[in-house]
């Protein structure tokens, strides 16, 4: 069963890296998203996975069903859900302003911090 | 070591790194009587060491120390015996009159405070090195010695030639003193031994080690580089840029005696193989007729100084190597002869300089009249300096003479090289001492003036002694030349060194054969320079031409390396990192050999199937899209495919989790991108995609292989065990999955909160800022009082 989750994941990070080697920055972002639910999906399918049981505990009962998921990944994949998110949204806005200010969405015209013609070091003493 | 640490040997290198501190606030209060005031640190320590003359002469060895690291033996410890007991009196007796001395050549100098600092700090450092007992205490002064001469030499840091010897001199000497730091390592992993009194009394076993080359190595190559033997001489003449009190001091006296001091002392303990015979001796031997001769053809007064020090420092490292009882005497009177008239004759140089303005030898002459007592004190330096007799100088060449007409054939041959370098300095020795006093006046920059008592000090002192100390050698014999030759020999030498002109020895035939090449070099030296200039031009390399090219080699292949990896291109920094990447995964499990099997196809429900079928059509979709809305869609498509396969396999909560992040991607997206108007196309040329798809592909197989063979492993239930069976009785929540956030793991949730709200606050404060207009530049604010008047 997790066999099939791992031929997903590895649909899911060669488009990863394929849009984040991308020049633009709008694709790189999408490339963003796409890396993180791949992430996600390699600890929840290291996590084991069990059909249909979610890992709460029954009324009346003390511990949870036979058989039910292992809520440990799950804890640290909505840790990651939200924090994706937020990076997520940052990483727009900050492409947003720099399409702005610079005008470009390629990141092979957005040389403001590091120039074409940087000066060579120098050799004198 | 015991209990009876005697704290003056201590204090005696810490006390001038504490003048050093107060020297700047001295040089405030006593004005042009600073020099004067701050050399009484350097005299004290001079009467002090005057003190233990009487112990050491017995053989008795004073030590004190401070557990430092013990744990690797590693302790703050001092010991003082001939050797370094004489090296000490030279550094604190001379230093004594080049602090003097410095008061007045740097008078007025607005950094003159500073000064004194660094070479009461160098001082102190080299005070250190030659009184330390443990290895590393030595090595620590050892490279304190390069730290300060660096300041020194670049003391004038506003001049290029001064910075370039400054980072020079460091290069060499400090780069010669990390070899040096291994060959000590080396010396105490092989003998258990962490000091130098500890290593003398196992002397011998050293040899017979299998590490003995290597070891032996080492400590040449640090000794070298800091004593300036080809083909590391190359930064002691640069060093010359360095103010003349600095040059008198290190590069005459000091500094550059480091690595003589080092053989010396390490002579009883790894001397006497024929590998160390041959490399001193020729080294040293190479070094002198070398420093010699490029002496004789500078016209500078400093650097014509500066080469004869290379030759007379080849010629300590010659007879070190040499070995023999009277050629070890015959270094140790060497060594005091040479600090005596060198550092004298480098402080006539400046007085000339500071009292003419030129220290060109061809531009100088007829100062016989202007400057009497500088004329008096050159010629008694150069009386020892040509080894005339009575003086030092005579002594110690004599010894050397003797030392190489004892044996067979290859010491005719060293005895030659002797012959002819000791003349090539006798010749810079006269042409110092004469060549600018005598004949007619020459104008010179400034009106010719005599120097100050302070200027004048140190060179006639330190020449008169030179001179007179030849006529008391029954106390050098005692106090001298028995425990220092016997420190460096490590057996009991018994000297009888008296002054006699014999014409039966054919040492004294040695001297004059000497004397008269010498004659001929001062009567054609014209002819002799524009000889080795042409010689030298002939050439046109030399290593300092050498130097530089290394360090501009490594300066550009920095710079090529930079420009290749760091070249500005955001996907080429990103490909480095995926290829890396790849590489991480794959090649542990290759070089192992541990690549799992691959899987059979597993049986999973057609709706299984079907929410992977959507993830992975929405995924191709974000590939292919050509359009903004179908990226976006697209996007949204995978996203929501993700949380039905959560769904699916048992976690509810991460599934409304992700409908509702990728809901607001989604519209977040979708109103960002419609105020951007970005290109549809994907600018990739042919063999780019290709790149690029086979290092994403290569990344994702290394992601699933290493998943499945994650998977092939039993997992670790403990913790999962652990929170199933606590999280109803004692957290009282029944969804495992929040009991673990907010209750077990709160303050990680807290942390992942605040991430949030930075997050946040971050996008309010980008969105906030107002977009900075280039092309219409802000008109300048008109001055309130104008606005008022307009208004008005």
């Amino acid at each position: 069963m997790e066999i099939a989750l791992v031929g997903l994941v590895a649909v899911f990070f060669a488009v990863a890296v394929y849009l984040l080697l991308s020049k633009s920055i709008i694709r790189m972002l999408l490339g963003i998203v796409v890396i993180g639910n791949a992430v996600n999906l390699v600890l929840f399918t290291a996590g084991r996975l069990t059909a249909e049981v979610p890992p709460i505990i029954p009324a009346g009962e003390y511990v949870p069903l036979a058989g039910s998921a292992n809520p440990l990944p799950q804890a640290l994949i909505l840790t990651a859900i939200v924090i994706g998110f937020a990076l997520f949204a940052f990483l727009l806005v900050l492409g947003y302003r720099a399409y702005q200010e610079l005008d470009a969405d390629n990141t092979d015209t957005m040389r403001l911090a590091e120039p074409e013609d940087a000066p060579r070091p120098p050799l004198s003493y | 070591m015991g209990p009876s640490i005697d704290v003056s040997i201590a204090l005696i290198s810490i006390a001038p790194f504490l003048a050093a501190l107060l020297a700047p606030w001295i040089k405030k209060f006593t004005g042009p009587l600073a020099g004067w005031v701050l050399a009484i640190i350097p005299a004290s320590i001079f009467v002090l060491l005057l003190g233990f003359i009487g112990p050491v002469s017995e053989n008795t060895i004073l030590r004190a120390g401070l557990s430092w690291i013990p744990a690797y033996g590693i302790s703050f410890s001092f010991f003082v015996d001939g050797l370094s007991l004489t090296f000490g009196l030279l550094i604190s007796g001379i230093g004594t009159f080049i602090v003097i001395y410095s008061g007045a050549y740097l008078a007025g100098h607005p950094h003159q405070g500073r000064f004194f600092s660094y070479i009461l700090m160098f001082m102190g450092s080299m005070l250190g090195l030659v009184l330390a007992d443990n290895l590393f205490t030595l090595f620590i002064f050892w490279e304190l010695t390069s730290i300060t001469s660096f300041l020194l030499i670049g003391f004038d840091h506003s001049r290029q030639a001064a910075r370039r010897a400054a980072f020079q001199a460091l290069v060499v000497t400090g780069g010669g003193g990390l070899v040096l730091l291994a060959g000590l390592i080396a010396l105490n992993v092989v003998t258990g031994q962490n000091s130098l009194s500890g290593l003398l009394t196992t002397a011998g076993l050293v040899q017979q080690h299998s590490f003995y080359q290597p070891i032996m190595l080492m400590v040449i190559v640090g000794a070298f580089a800091k004593s300036a033997q080809v083909p590391l001489h190359f930064w002691l003449p640069n060093a010359m840029e360095a103010p003349t009190p600095v040059s008198a001091y290190l590069h005459s006296a000091t500094m550059v005696k480091a690595g003589v001091y080092l053989l010396a002392r390490m002579n009883p303990i790894l001397g006497g193989t024929d590998q160390w015979f041959w490399i001193l001796t020729l080294f040293g031997g190479t070094t002198l007729l070398v420093g010699g001769a490029l002496a004789v053809r500078q016209t500078d007064l400093k650097q014509m100084l500066a080469y004869t020090t290379l030759g007379s420092l080849g010629l300590l490292v010659m007879l070190i190597g040499f070995g023999t009882k009277e050629a070890i005497l015959g270094a140790v009177l060497y060594l005091c002869a040479h600090s005596l008239f060198k550092g004298a004759m480098f402080m006539i140089a400046g007085t000339i300089d500071h009292g003419t303005g030129t220290r060109d030898i061809t531009a100088l002459g007829g100062l016989r009249e202007a400057m009497p007592v500088t004329f008096v004190a050159a010629i008694l330096s150069a009386v020892s300096m040509a080894g005339f007799p009575i003086a030092l100088g005579f002594l110690a060449k004599e010894e050397i003479y003797l030392a190489m007409t004892q044996g067979v054939w290859p010491d005719l041959l060293f005895l030659a090289v002797l012959i002819v370098g000791n003349a090539l300095m006798m010749t810079v020795g006269l042409l110092i001492a004469f060549k600018p006093f005598l004949g007619p006046e020459k104008p010179t920059p400034h009106e010719p003036h005599e120097g100050s008592p302070a200027l004048l000090a140190g060179p006639v002192v330190l020449s008169v002694l030179g001179l007179i100390a030849g006529l008391f050698t029954g106390w050098l014999n005692t106090n001298l030349l028995d425990p220092v030759g016997g420190a460096i020999y490590n057996n009991v030498i018994d000297a009888h060194l008296y002054l006699a002109f014999d014409i039966t020895n054919p040492a004294v035939w040695a001297s004059i054969a000497t004397w008269v090449l010498g004659g001929l070099l001062v009567w054609r030296v014209d002819a002799v320079r524009s000889a080795l200039r042409r010689a030298g031009n002939a050439i046109g390399w030399t290593f300092d031409i050498g130097f530089d090219w290394v360090i501009s080699s490594l300066i550009r292949t920095a710079d090529a390396i930079t420009r290749t990896l760091h070249n500005g291109r955001l996907e080429i920094y990103l490909l480095i990192v995926f290829v890396t990447l790849a590489l991480v995964l794959y090649l542990p499990m290759i070089v192992t050999g541990t690549l799992p099997q691959i899987p059979d196809i597993p049986v999973l429900t057609y709706y299984e199937w079907g929410a992977i079928l959507i993830a992975v059509v929405g995924l191709l979709a974000v590939l292919f899209a050509r359009t903004r809305l179908v990226a976006i869609v697209a996007l949204g498509i995978q996203g929501f495919a993700v949380a039905l396969i959560f769904l699916l396999f048992g976690a509810p909560d991460l599934a409304f989790t992700q409908f509702m992040v990728e809901t607001l991607s989604v519209i977040i997206l979708a109103l960002v991108m419609t105020r951007l108007h970005l290109d549809s196309k994907d600018h990739r040329e042919i063999e780019e995609a290709v790149r690029d798809g086979v290092v994403s592909v290569a990344v994702a197989s290394g992601f699933a292989i290493v998943l499945v063979a994650v998977l092939a492993v039993d997992l670790d239930l403990s913790l999962t065990e652990f929170f199933q069976a606590t999280s109803a009785p004692i957290a009282h929540g029944r969804n495992i999955v929040n009991v673990i956030l907010v209750d077990y793991r709160a303050i990680d949730t807290l942390g992942e909160i605040s991430v949030v709200m930075a997050a946040g606050l971050a996008i309010l404060a980008i969105i906030r800022v107002r977009a900075r207009n280039r092309f219409a530049p802000p008109a300048p604010p008109v001055p309130a009082k104008r606005r008022r008047k307009a208004s008005a």
